[in-house]
This record gives structure tokens, C-alpha cells and sequence, in this order.
């Protein structure tokens, strides 16, 4: 039983990693195929440092996850305390069914809808381009939002109010109360939510497509480079990617499992 | 009871209209489109011409329910299996699953072509045991491979979830009562980790249903999804945006369906989250 249940873990896994081993021994191809292998080379590796285009894309990719991360996680968070203290029920329910919608629709009906907001918008003030860096931002933000709502809201909502009241009690004014209290005890889940935000942008490549225009990023790179023949290069890309993807969930889980031993020791 | 809260609903304002601006005015606007011909004025003609797309609406459910039903059957025993392991071994294949997530999508889907291709890896394999080469890439089982393959991890992540909350003692009990593994299986286990199974399969339909890269890697274009006929149609110019927002509009309704259907079958709040 035993055995059998750990080769089935086994076999899921090789089926999960099979396409990322070649994918990884392919980058090292000598030649510019993806099918035959003729020799080991670091050659695609070092086109990339050369290939602007594509560095370009990266840079535009790391900008647009960092900018939307961080401005869904502060309207995000700030959306959580406020909708809580909507007074009706109903106006509450209404604000988290909209805030589902992005969740659970299809990311391609996000993005066309996105682009016919966009490109509306462009019409209207005559714009040359109407999409560019603000509508991919905008989009970002709007489908990382609902991930941050849903990080912080239920760990917000089994914050003890009783410390908020002594804070109030002892002087402080309701913003610094909020600042001093309830933010350092909500800080994970909002870190949590700002995690998933930002790799959420560095990964969408759907919305991205429909409303990036000229303000390419890299999935948009990516997605034309297969559209032509395949070299090896955007395996090189990859490898890198999922090296560097790799490290920082090893440091992740490692720094977890130390703050898990320590909090162990404390209790 | 009074609910008292941590501060003023003044600072949800700016969220309120950004989701107004952002989620509820495009899909109105979509809406117009669907129900507008060329010229803007109010017709039903596009929703007469949707025959057209009638297979691709078909084969984009089918394939969506195979993958879904394949995905659903791989990642439950592997679920399963993973609650049994040791913490720390459960933590690292978690890991592992999610590893090959924050890769681009696009990439793992193409590396299938290598090995599927005609002159890829599995046909060099079966021409060296002198077999002679399959036909495997532009196939169905391609595409509905691709599916599996790129959401399998929605899958597995809310089942184990749901799976690894269960109480032991509740299967101890099972036991006492006289349940052989079996029944302990399909009477606990089952209902139990039935909220994970919803979400995950709502996870998994929902993008298979709505994929356009898939289909034209690993499909070779042969047969159009619906996916693809909403792009190709939104790329090929402002003339065809009235059908595509038709087709699109149809396309969410049919998700908010199966979602709402799926949804009834849980009523754990968290499920739908995870």
C-alpha cells in the first residue's frame, strides 16, 4: 500500500516535471532546434543578455507587478476596513459579489471587456493609442484587488475589537488606533495578498494580451516567439525563470518552517 | 448585536469606484456590443448568427468536461495519498506542485510539442523499439492533455486542503464502528473533501473551457474553441467586436451557470475561496 501510493505521487510528479526537463535539457541545445539535440552550449544563454527586446519586456513586466501589487494592496486593504463598516448587509453583499466577479469569470471575458472599456475610452478623448502602460496597469490592478479583499478581509473580520476599543480608551485617535493595532495584526494576511498580487501580474498573460497594445510584457514576448518557429531561447528564458521561481520558494519555505519552529519553542 | 467595526466606510470609496469603473462598465459595455450591430443600433442579429459558433461552443464543453473529469480522477488519489505522508514531505510536494504554476503557462504548454511532435521524443522512442510513429500532436487528446496538464494543480490544491482538515478522530471513530479503509473512504472521506472537489473542478472547467493557446498549440488549429474564435474575432478588427462580445457574453453566462450549479452542491463559503 505503502509503496504503491508513494509511486503514484511519483508518477503525478513526472508527469508535472516531465515537459520542464526538456524544456530545461533543450536550452542547452547547440543547434537551433527543439526536437534534435546536437550538443551541449551556453549559447542561447547568452543571447538573451544581447536580446533587447526581450529584457525590455521583463522590465516592463517587473514594472507593471510591483506598481499594481502595490497600489491594489493598499486600495485593497483599505477596501476591507471600509467595506466591513458598510452599516447595511446588503450594500456589504453587493460590494463582495462585484469584488467576486473578476475571480470567477473567464480571464478572457476580463480582458475584452477591459479592452472595449479601453478602447471606448481612447475614442472618446480621440486618443492615437488607446491601450498602452496605464490600461495594462489598470487591468493588473483590477484583477489583483479581488486576491487582496479576499487575503485580508476574513483575518481583518477575527481581529479582537476589544484592543482597538483600549487603544481609543487610551487616547488615541481612531487613524492612529488603526495604524498602531489593527495593522500590525493584520500585516500577514496583507503580505499574503500582496504576494499573490504580484505574482499574479508577473504570470497573467490572458488580460495582458487583450489590453498591453505596444507596452509589451514578457508572456506577451513570450506568446510571440511561439507564434514563429521556437528556438531555444525561450527555453533559456524559461529555465531561468523557474531557476530563479525555484531559490525563492526554497528561501520561503525555509524561512517558514525556522519562524514555525521558533514560534514552537516560544509556546 | 452591535457591529462595530474598525474604522469608517469612507476609505472603501476609492475600491467602490475603481470596481465600478473597472468590473461593472466594461461588461455593460461588452453588453452593448452584443446587443448593437455595426452601426450601434439595438439588433438581435448577432445572436442569430451564433450558430455558426455552435461547434466551437460544443467541442469547448466537451473537451472542458473530459479534462475536468481526467484531472478530477489523477488528482484525488494524489490528494489522498499526500494526507498520508509526514508533514514535512507533504509541505515539499505541495511545493513542488505549485513550483511549476509560477511558470508561464505559454512555455509549458509549448514544451509539450516537443515531446509529443512527430518527430518529437515519444515517436523517437517508439521508432527505436521499431513500433513506428503516432500521430499525437493536432490530435484532441493533445489539446485535452494540455488542459489536464496546465490545471491539474487547481485540482489537487483545494482537494488536499479540504482533505488535510479532516479530524483523525473522526476516522478512528469510522473505525471503531466497524469500517474496513474502504467504507472509511466513501462514507468520511468522501463527503468530507466534497467542498474541495467543487472548487477544484470549478478551477479547472472554468480556464479549460475559455483556453485559446492550447487549442492552436497542441490542436494545430484544426478544430476552433470558443476561446480562440473570441480572439481570433476581437484581432481581426472593430467590425467583428458585436459578435465576439456575443460570443463573450454568452461564454460568462455559461461560466456563472456551472459556477452557481457547482456551488449548490457546497455550502461551505470557503470553498468557492481557496
Amino acid at each position: 500500500m505503502k509503496t504503491l501510493s508513494r509511486l503514484y505521487i511519483g508518477l503525478i510528479l513526472l508527469f508535472l516535471y516531465a515537459p520542464v526537463a526538456v524544456m530545461i535539457f533543450f536550452s542547452f541545445n547547440s543547434g537551433g532546434s527543439v526536437w534534435v539535440f546536437e550538443g551541449f552550449s551556453f549559447d542561447w544563454y547568452k543571447g538573451l543578455a544581447t536580446n533587447t527586446s526581450m529584457l525590455e519586456a521583463l522590465q516592463h513586466t517587473l514594472i507593471i507587478a510591483v506598481l499594481s501589487a502595490a497600489i491594489s494592496t493598499i486600495m485593497g486593504t483599505a477596501a476591507s476596513v471600509g467595506i466591513l463598516a458598510l452599516r447595511k448587509r446588503i450594500s456589504r453583499s453587493t460590494v463582495m459579489s462585484v469584488t467576486n466577479i473578476p475571480m470567477m469569470n473567464a480571464d478572457i471575458v476580463t480582458g475584452v471587456s477591459l479592452m472595449l472599456l479601453f478602447v471606448f475610452i481612447g475614442n472618446l478623448f480621440a486618443l492615437r493609442e488607446s491601450l498602452g502602460f496605464f490600461t495594462v496597469l489598470s487591468a493588473h490592478i483590477t484583477f489583483n484587488l479581488p486576491y487582496v479583499i479576499l487575503s485580508v478581509m476574513p483575518r481583518l473580520r477575527a481581529t479582537d475589537f476589544s484592543l482597538h476599543e483600549a487603544a481609543l480608551d487610551l487616547g488615541c485617535t481612531p487613524v492612529k488606533a488603526f495604524f498602531k493595532v489593527i495593522l500590525p495584526s493584520i500585516s500577514t494576511s496583507i503580505f499574503t495578498g500582496a504576494i499573490m498580487a504580484f505574482t499574479l501580474s508577473l504570470d497573467d498573460f490572458v488580460i495582458s494580451y487583450f489590453t498591453c497594445g505596444h507596452y509589451q510584457t514578457l508572456p506577451i514576448v513570450i506568446y510571440n516567439m511561439t507564434k514563429k518557429t521556437v528556438t531555444p531561447d525561450v527555453y533559456a528564458l524559461s529555465t531561468i525563470i523557474f531557476l530563479a521561481v525555484f531559490v525563492l520558494l526554497i528561501l520561503y519555505n525555509t524561512l517558514q518552517t525556522k519562524a514555525e519552529t521558533r514560534r514552537g519553542v516560544n509556546a | 448585536m452591535n457591529k462595530k467595526s474598525f474604522g469608517s466606510r469612507v476609505v472603501a470609496a476609492p475600491y467602490i469606484v475603481w470596481a465600478a469603473i473597472f468590473i461593472i462598465v466594461p461588461l455593460l459595455i461588452m453588453a452593448y456590443f452584443a446587443f448593437t450591430d455595426a452601426n450601434g443600433v439595438f439588433s438581435l442579429e448577432n445572436f442569430t448568427q451564433i450558430g455558426r459558433f455552435k461547434k466551437a461552443f460544443g467541442l469547448s464543453i466537451f473537451y472542458a468536461i473530459i479534462a475536468t473529469i481526467i484531472t478530477l480522477l489523477l488528482s484525488y488519489p494524489m490528494a489522498y495519498y499526500m494526507t498520508k505522508l509526514k508533514i514535512s514531505s507533504q509541505r515539499m510536494i505541495m511545493m513542488l506542485i505549485m513550483l511549476p504554476m509560477w511558470m508561464n503557462f505559454l512555455i509549458r504548454t509549448y514544451s509539450w510539442i516537443t515531446i509529443l511532435a512527430n518527430t518529437g521524443l515519444i515517436n523517437k522512442f517508439l521508432d527505436f523499439l521499431g513500433i513506428g510513429r503516432l500521430q499525437l500532436i493536432n490530435t484532441p487528446g493533445a489539446v485535452i492533455l494540455g488542459m489536464v496538464y496546465d490545471f491539474i494543480p487547481y485540482m489537487i490544491l483545494p482537494i488536499y486542503t479540504a482533505m488535510s482538515k479532516i479530524d483523525n478522530s473522526l476516522l478512528e471513530a469510522a473505525s471503531d464502528l466497524g469500517s474496513n479503509s474502504l467504507s472509511r473512504i466513501r462514507r468520511v472521506i468522501m463527503p468530507l473533501s466534497l467542498p474541495g472537489v467543487i472548487s477544484g473542478i470549478t478551477m479547472v472547467f472554468v480556464p479549460s473551457v475559455s483556453t485559446f493557446y492550447i487549442s492552436q498549440k497542441l490542436g494545430g488549429n484544426k478544430d476552433m474553441l470558443i476561446g480562440d474564435a473570441i480572439e481570433y474575432l476581437f484581432n481581426t478588427g472593430p467590425h467583428y467586436y458585436n459578435i465576439a462580445s456575443t460570443l463573450s457574453l454568452i461564454l460568462m453566462i455559461l461560466i456563472l451557470i456551472c459556477t452557481l450549479i457547482m456551488n449548490r452542491f457546497s455550502d461551505d463559503e470557503e470553498a468557492v475561496v481557496v
